[in-house]
């Protein structure tokens, strides 16, 4: 009994974790800092987020200089390593944030609920922006790119399998020959498909489309995959021969399902290479106003292609959809990554 | 020349301990028994580095035959040999043969994988499969080597009872096989390779990432085992060898490549050895 007292009594601490407190207290200074930038700003010839961000970077430097100062050298090169460091870090995170600030602060205006579903059939491009939308520019773009996965992942995953499980003759080839077709310019692969698939069959097509986005895919499946199956450890493999295995059930029952997530990793990579590709779709799929659900014949939408073109017109409504375009290719990226990391990742360890 | 001229007598010295060892031998095979194994003129390289040197082995049917030496001298390069781990280490080459039953495991019309569901081999390192269950990982054999069995809940309970696990993890078989701890994973690997029913078991250094409890849990299995089934086990430890083994060879490699020095009963080996480097060994004056 008296343990269990004991036991209870003792509060479990985390003495390694910074009290509220001292965090608080190490928010002071910087918080500070921040006022007498945003002031000086205010005041003085510095303008802009830019001229703040430079004022707060250079006066917590001189903070933590004059701070460590008596400490000694090495206290002193650390505490300025680490501002440097910090500040190189969130410098890095600038043009992500600026990107997704501005597409948010120009693309929200023409989202509203139909965006999602309706076409541009009977809306011109500077129609007001409650009318129309991107919903056949989403669908051609996910018929596509469903497509090219479909064509790319098995291909993508052999060839890694080639080049770390069977090590055949034809490894170094096979390696070249993938690493030399992730330097295809994108409108040559447009162009490859245009004059092999689009004048023998005598129509634009989504499928066209997808076989040119499939060049492009592949080879940046195809290098994660070998990647990911070189990480697998040589003892998997030895194990499952000890058993009796032949080498394609090796691969195929025990390497391939331990690197499931990488595999994913993979596909998503592949996907997001290619779903704002606009290049090859010029030449391949173009571009169509409505709906349309048929990839094997005529042309079909697809999201860079609409943002391509309503930017090209270049009025006030057209360039707020091509914003509203690029805004919702960018959160369907996202969406793709969430999801398929989540179905990747149920890793069984 | 000379030098394998030397060698070949050195083997036929051997040879010989080796025949008054196992005169009850493996000459007789009658069906139901496991299958003889004997390795003659055993040779083994790594590019050109000669690592073991004319190896001739008998291995008596159930029994347990610990291979022990310092390290270096070859007794694992030797146990992947018999059932032709050997050759996926690319610079590998070996000469000589390894009988199964009579039959040459080296011949060109012999399949290894078939061969291997019969050789299975138990690893130093647990390497249970971490995409499997528990569950999942004691069948894997089965579903790798495309082999019919009516119950998988029979086979499940048959091989990890077996391998002393049963008890610790009936209630969660859809855990997954890397939850486990170091010995029960080790213990899940040897539940693995004994559902295929080999009939030949190799081990190289089972036991030695594990603490005494799991230890001794392993070698109470490899007593088992040997009831039905031949054992072949490389071990460090001349205590496990002694406990675990009924036949001894001794390996040794003085900076040339591995020969085998001497090879009898284990309690022989231990009491009374013919070779005084064997003698030396044993009572852990060096290695």
């Amino acid at each position: 009994m008296s343990q269990v007292d004991t036991a209870t009594s003792v509060v479990p601490i985390r003495p390694w974790v910074a009290s509220r407190r001292s965090q608080v207290k190490g928010l002071i200074t910087p918080l500070m800092i921040g006022v007498a930038a945003f002031l000086i700003v205010l005041f003085t010839g510095f303008a802009g987020a830019d001229g703040f961000a430079l004022l707060f970077f250079l006066l917590i430097l001189a903070m933590s200089f004059v701070k460590s100062r008596k400490l000694g050298k090495t206290k002193l090169k650390n505490s300025l390593f680490n501002v440097v460091i910090t500040g190189g870090a969130l410098l890095a995170f600038a043009p992500w944030l600026s990107i997704f600030y501005s597409l948010i602060s120009k693309g929200f205006h023409g989202i509203y609920l139909g965006y999602f579903y309706r076409d541009m059939r009977i809306t011109a491009p500077d129609d007001e922006l409650n009318l129309g939308g991107v919903g056949h520019a989403i669908i051609g773009s996910f018929i596509m790119v469903l497509i090219a996965t479909a064509i790319t992942l098995p291909l993508g995953i052999l060839s890694g399998v080639y080049l770390t499980e069977v090590r055949g003759r034809l490894t170094r080839v096979v390696r070249f020959v993938v690493q030399s077709m992730s330097g295809v310019p994108s409108i040559v692969a447009g162009l490859f498909i245009f004059t092999t698939v689009v004048v023998t069959t005598e129509t634009f097509s989504g499928f066209a489309g997808s076989l040119a986005l499939s060049i492009l895919m592949l080879p940046t499946v195809a290098r994660t995959a070998e990647e990911v199956l070189k990480l697998v450890p040589e003892d998997l493999r030895a194990a499952s021969y000890a058993l009796g295995a032949r080498q394609w059930r090796s691969s195929l029952m025990v390497v391939l399902p331990t690197v499931r997530s990488g595999l994913t990793t993979a596909a998503i990579l592949g996907v997001s290479r290619v779903i704002g590709e606009t290049a090859p779709l010029i030449l391949t799929a173009q571009s169509i106003s409505s709906f349309k659900f048929n990839p094997f014949s005529g042309q079909i939408a697809s999201m860079p292609m609409y943002i391509f073109a309503l930017l090209q017109i270049g009025t006030e409504y057209s360039m707020a959809r091509a914003w509203s375009g690029a805004l919702v290719l960018m959160v369907i990226v996202f969406l793709l990554f969430v999801v398929a990391r989540r179905l990747g990742g149920k890793d069984k360890r | 020349m000379s030098d394998t001229e030397t060698e070949l007598k050195t083997s036929k010295e051997n040879g010989t301990t080796m025949n008054e060892m196992s005169t009850s031998g493996t000459s007789a095979a009658v069906a139901d028994r496991p299958l003889g194994l004997e390795t003659r003129g055993v040779h083994a390289w790594f590019g050109s580095h000669h690592v073991l040197s004319d190896i001739n082995l008998q291995f008596p049917e159930r029994s347990v035959t610990g291979l022990i030496g310092p390290s270096g001298c070859g007794k694992s390069t030797f146990l992947r040999m018999l059932n032709r781990m050997h050759e996926f280490i690319p610079s590998a080459a070996m000469a000589g043969e390894v009988l199964m039953n009579g039959n040459d495991i080296y011949a060109p019309e012999v399949d290894a994988a078939e061969m291997r569901l019969k050789i299975g081999m138990v690893f130093q390192k647990p390497n249970p499969f971490p995409a499997m269950t528990i569950k999942e990982n004691v069948l894997s054999g089965i579903k790798l080597a495309n082999l019919k069995v009516s119950n998988h809940d029979e086979v499940v309970e048959k091989c990890l009872t077996r391998a002393g696990l049963w008890k610790e993890v009936k209630d969660r078989l859809n855990a997954s096989g890397g939850s486990l701890s170091g010995g029960q994973q080790q213990r899940l690997c040897i539940a693995r390779s004994l559902a295929v029913e080999p009939s030949i078991l190799l081990m190289d250094e089972p036991c030695s990432a594990l603490d005494p409890g799991s230890t001794l849990r392993i070698e109470e299995t490899i007593h088992e085992l040997a009831e039905k089934i031949t054992v072949v086990i490389v071990t460090h430890n001349m205590q496990q060898a002694s406990r675990v083994s009924n036949y001894c060879a001794f390996f040794l490699s003085d900076g040339g490549p591995g020969v085998l020095v001497e090879a009898d009963a284990t309690r022989k080996m231990f009491t009374n050895p013919t070779d005084t480097r064997t003698a030396d060994y044993v009572q852990g004056k060096f290695g």
